[in-house]
């Protein structure tokens, strides 16, 4: 079954724009992005849009769909009223490019900030040796395709582009959660987290659980226990007594 | 490959799209933190009435929110935990006021809360994707909020808590197991225990803070325990907190004469 769809979609440059309204065919199947893509192809030949996979697994085609982060390949237009107005826009927290399309460089800037995988020394790769439930808590989140939508809802930096210095985001704070966990890993990540990559900001309202289209969940399983990780370290004198009592490494980790 | 700034040719104009809704948003975002907002000020107002009502108990029913009662001159001796009233005749405010903190510690430093009230009392922000109103904004990192990072503590007091909330439910049930009011405090006991268990700072301190689970099999049962339990921790605070409210309130009305059927 087809039928006209009404969309209102952001246009323009460099944040500069408006939202202009299309009226536009839709057929049975079909995801937001296959509308976009339509609207280049019959009415806005010069529609900036990012897209790669089409399968909800590169990450490219984030923006906002009535609001909402969403993938536009993996929003259902069935999802919709058909008299519904769809209103499509590029993410907020971002500068905009053109169009739909947003440079994301925040994300790359903050990634570089974030020592890398670090074994101990004399380990050489092929050498790890580690139980399958050593790392399966890391692999959840290994499961990130890096489309940003959780950095883009986060109103840490949402509403407040002067915390960009200073907060790293929920995809970068459930890096340093992955390799904190990592029992290969020595780089001590918890006081860093705190002071350098603000974990502080967030106050676990969960909207980067809410978004993340491969369903991690963020908040309840990388930021909750990386915020008790630097609860130990930082802010419970107990964990200290029994590090001085019992001559614990405050680097090592059991 | 992904375009960014350096490949711009007008980088002094790049900026955020200018938008000027709050929220594009077309769903009813507004009612997670207006029930929110309802449900925990009826708590608090119920629980403000109560820690100030004298009729919290009548054997062998205690009402949670005044139990252990510490104090010997507002205490009826059956009331006291073992006998135990270290706040002698100079105490004679209401008992709650002596035991509450610790709860109510617990809660308000819990991870659900948190959420729940920054979104619904705070607005910060009130729902994904919906600007918050405050212009400045730094979370936890810095005092009064801060003081969040105590909730472990909290933790641990909750434990002996949900013990004495136990403890009464045990009593009730060897003196009066056909009691309604037995099974009301037995399953709010339940409750309140599986809520505090599945608590994020139970879960680190059990086993998520080690790196090799495989080094601690123990631990790492209790962990996978926790973690299921905590994964239903948003469910377990509120039915938690409307069992404690209504076995309260329960107890209460019994010792009033509200409630006076045979097996009440």
């Amino acid at each position: 079954m087809s039928y006209k769809a009404k969309f209102r979609v952001w246009r323009g440059e460099g944040g500069e724009g408006k939202l202009e309204d299309f009226t536009v065919e839709v057929n049975e199947g079909e995801v937001v992005l296959d509308i976009i893509h339509r609207l280049q192809a019959t009415q806005a030949p010069d529609l900036a849009v990012r897209w790669n996979c089409k399968a909800g697994k590169c990450g490219s085609c984030s923006m906002e769909i009535n609001g909402k982060p969403r993938l536009g390949c993996m929003t259902r237009m069935s999802t919709f009223a058909e008299d519904e107005t769809i209103t499509v826009t590029p993410m907020r927290t971002f500068p905009v490019i053109k169009d739909l399309v947003t440079d994301v460089s925040f994300n790359y800037q903050k990634a570089r900030e974030i020592p890398s995988f670090t074994p101990p020394a004399g380990v050489q790769p092929g050498e790890y040796r580690m139980q399958q439930i050593d790392v399966e808590r890391s692999q959840e989140f290994r499961k990130c395709i890096e489309c940003f939508m959780c950095n883009n809802v986060c109103h840490v930096i949402r509403d407040h582009e002067e915390n960009k210095p200073a907060f790293a985001g929920p995809r970068f704070l459930m890096r340093i959660a992955e390799l904190d966990m990592h029992p290969y890993d020595v780089v001590d990540r918890k006081d860093s987290a705190q002071e350098d990559h603000g974990l502080g900001y967030c106050n676990i309202t969960k909207c980067c659980t809410e978004v993340c289209p491969e369903h991690i969940k963020i908040t309840d399983n990388a930021l909750i226990p990386m915020k008790e990780r630097v609860v130990d370290r930082k802010y419970d004198p107990l964990v200290w007594l029994g590090d001085k009592i019992f001559k614990r490494s405050r680097s090592t980790k059991g | 490959m992904t375009q960014t700034a350096a490949d711009s040719p007008a980088p002094a104009r790049r900026q955020r799209a200018q938008l000027k809704e709050r929220t594009l948003r077309t769903d009813q975002w507004w009612r997670y933190p207006l029930v929110t907002f309802i449900i925990f000020t009826a708590f608090l107002v119920y629980a403000t009435w109560a820690i100030f009502d004298n009729d919290f108990f009548v054997a062998p029913y205690h009402a949670p929110f005044a139990s252990p009662c510490l104090a010997e001159a507002v205490c009826p001796e059956e009331a006291q935990l073992f006998g135990w009233a270290p706040f002698g005749d100079w105490y004679t405010w209401p008992p709650g006021l002596l035991i509450l903190g610790l709860p109510a510690g617990f809660r308000f430093t819990c991870y659900y809360y948190r959420k729940a009230y920054y979104r619904a009392f705070w607005l910060s922000p009130p729902a994904c994707a919906v600007n918050e109103p405050h212009s400045k904004y730094t979370g936890e990192s810095r005092f009064p909020l801060i003081l969040q990072n105590i909730h472990r503590y909290f933790f641990y007091a909750a434990i002996v808590v949900g013990l004495i909330l136990a403890y009464d439910a045990v009593k009730a049930l060897i003196e009066k197991p056909a009691g309604i009011g037995t099974w009301v405090l037995i399953g709010n006991a339940i409750l309140i225990n599986l809520y505090t268990l599945s608590c994020h700072s139970c879960r680190h301190i059990t086993a998520g803070r080690l790196n090799h689970f495989s080094k601690h099999p123990i631990r790492y049962r209790a962990w996978g325990f926790v973690s299921k339990l905590n994964a239903k921790h948003q469910e377990l605070a509120l039915i938690s907190m409307f069992s404690v409210m209504g076995a309260d309130l329960y107890v209460r009305l019994v010792a009033k004469g509200v409630i006076s059927f045979p097996f009440a």
